[in-house]
């Protein structure tokens, strides 16, 4: 299989057009600015549409009416961006519509900085707009995994009828790292019975909705989106573990972080210390059996972020009281490095300098 | 006996919701009626606003997407951008298109977008209750203007047609009304225009329907008649704005 040398964000849209993505809908936000760049230049001449939104929130309207229309459709943005599409994606989970958003997250509250960041986990695992709704949200680790995992997406999102998120930091977007294509893993699929693409005069009008203004209507159709939710738990849920077996401490991080961990655990194994990882690939659903295996003898998880602790939450439910959560975390576009965690590490273990 | 009337096929059997009196129900006969004519319901898509008409879908015999406060000519760039051969279409009221969702609106029509909005300005919210619209008149009372609309206090009515008629883009402008039978019969042969300047590709169109609110202007339909034309009709004058040159 060749190996290219690319971006992150130009994977991410090269990876889309190779899932059958010809449609994207997009407004400029650095640092996530290759893939509108990307798609503006390879969709046209394949007959896909490229639109340059007048806001994200136009843009992920149009990803509403190109997916209720029948389409494969992308758009991405970064963190402040990703926060004016959350009405969006509110309407688009519950009118049960297909289709891939990818946030390349930088430093917030607020307009924050450029820089990478995890601080958007909170919103995008527990949906994120308003409403009972969630939906898949994954963290690649590395290009390869990014090109992987946007395919994969497309394929969830029209196999459960919902909108999926590929969840980078701006590290994951803007580095370049060699990378293959391989072909997509394809599911067997519903038909898009549902899409308007006009009745043709033949049946009846298909109508996408999300106003269901009977109680009585709407609970049953929020317990129809929950039951879906458990079947993704059920079928979806990824993760990776990496030298768990008998760790002193087993750290839990996804995306960059993930990486300067494995630094991390080389240097404490030089110091005699066995630190493990957990690596979310879903944020949603989270992994929760990976944290069910671990030996009681662990002395605690250690949960590191690009942000002031998020994911720690989600690890501390994981984690039941049975075995003590810690966090360290960099923010504001500041990165863990490994001999910060290292020492964090021997901290917990009563080592400390 | 020979049939005189029939409902169009456009429409559905669903009964409407709205007040008595409001003239949303004629607005939709005509839009139903036009994409019979035109020979183009199976192949159209319309986009329902939020506001009074947000049940539209229910309403229109053709596939439907019910879209987000202000969305609809969003929604419908996505849906025309998938079905460029499809005839694609809002129906967005006041509070919809020319306050929450101006953006969206303005910037379909500078994109050219080949689609048409149906726009009712009644200038008032109807749905929530009488609040102030983009377009409520100076001195026109409403619920959060119980003082009446004040120049110096909330601003001047937004006059869409013309602020759209100045954008390259908009191929089709007109504004009309449903006062009486012979302005119904122009507002029909206005939004047929908007339809056909669609079908042919000519760019973004969109016919701005003045209407009545009996309910929440507080007075009898025969009387929202009157006023509209006493009203309205002197600040939002009746015309065409845009019409594409001919090929």
């Amino acid at each position: 299989m060749e190996k290219l040398l690319m971006k992150g964000n130009e994977a991410v849209g090269a990876a889309a057009i190779k899932a059958g993505c010809r449609h994207f809908f997009g407004y400029p936000i650095t640092p996530q600015n290759e893939i509108p760049e990307y798609m503006a230049k390879e969709l046209p001449p394949l007959g896909g549409t490229f639109v340059q939104a007048e806001s994200e929130i136009a843009a992920i309207n149009m990803v509403y009416g190109a997916a209720g229309a029948g389409a494969r459709v992308m758009t991405s943005s970064s963190s402040p961006g990703i926060a004016l599409k959350q009405e969006g994606i509110s309407y688009i989970a519950a009118s049960e519509l297909p289709c891939v958003i990818v946030n390349m997250m930088r430093s917030s509250p607020g307009l924050g900085g450029i820089q990478p960041a995890q601080a958007d986990y909170f919103m995008s695992t527990r949906g994120g707009g308003n409403g009972d709704y969630y939906m898949p949200v994954y963290a690649p680790a590395s290009i390869q995994e990014t090109v992987e995992l946007v395919m994969e997406a497309f394929e969830v999102a029209d196999f459960y009828c919902t909108p999926v998120m590929v969840l980078g930091d701006g590290m994951i977007g803007q580095m370049m790292e060699s990378v293959e294509f391989p072909e997509p893993k394809k599911r067997s699929l519903p038909a898009k019975d549902w899409a308007t693409v006009g009745t043709g005069g033949k049946r009846k009008p298909n109508i996408i909705n999300s106003l269901r203004i009977e109680p009585d209507v709407l609970e049953p159709h929020i317990q129809k989106l929950l039951d879906k939710y458990e079947v993704i738990k059920e079928n979806e849920t990824l993760y990776e573990k990496v030298n768990c077996e008998d760790a002193d401490v087993v750290a839990v991080a996804y995306g960059t972080i993930s990486r300067v961990v494995r630094n991390a655990i080389k240097k404490c194994e030089e110091e005699g210390i066995k630190l493990g990882l957990i690596r979310p690939i879903t944020l949603w659903p989270f992994p929760f059996a990976a944290f069910e295996e671990i030996s009681p003898n662990t002395k605690a998880f250690l949960s590191v972020e690009m942000s002031a602790g998020q994911m720690v939450d989600d690890v501390k439910i994981a984690a039941n009281g049975r075995i003590p959560v810690e966090f360290y975390g960099r923010y504001g576009g500041n990165v863990p490095q490994p001999d910060e965690i290292v020492a964090k590490v021997k901290d917990i273990l009563g080592g400390g300098k | 006996m020979s049939l005189v009337f029939e409902k169009t096929e456009g429409l559905t059997d669903v009964p409407f919701h709205y007040c008595p009196g409001c003239t949303h129900g004629i607005v939709h006969r005509l839009v139903a009626e036009n994409l019979v004519d035109l020979g183009v319901l199976g192949s159209s898509t319309g986009v329902a606003p939020v506001g009074c008409a947000v049940f539209a879908y229910n309403y229109f015999n053709c596939d439907m997407q019910e879209a987000a406060h202000g969305r609809a000519p969003a929604v419908a760039t996505g849906i025309k951008r998938v079905h460029p051969d499809n005839l694609i279409f809002t129906y967005q009221g006041d509070g919809d298109l020319a306050a929450i969702g101006t953006a969206e609106t303005v910037h379909a029509a500078v994109r050219g977008e080949n689609i048409t909005i149906i726009f009712i300005n009644n200038a008032i919210y109807g749905m929530t209750g009488g609040q102030m619209a983009p377009t409520t008149l100076i001195g026109q009372k409403a619920t959060t203007a119980p003082y009446g609309r004040q120049k110096d206090v909330q601003g001047s009515p937004l006059r869409v047609s013309e602020m759209l008629s100045t954008i390259e883009g908009a191929a089709f402008i007109e504004r009309v009304a449903v006062n009486n039978p012979g302005n119904v019969r122009k507002a029909k042969k206005a939004i047929k225009k908007a339809f056909e300047c669609q079908i042919q590709k000519k760019g973004f169109s969109m016919v701005e329907i003045l209407s009545t609110c009996p309910t929440n202007w507080g007075m009898t339909p025969v009387d929202s008649l009157g006023w509209l034309e006493e009203n309205m009709m002197p600040y939002y004058p009746l015309g065409n704005f845009r019409t594409p040159e001919e090929d």
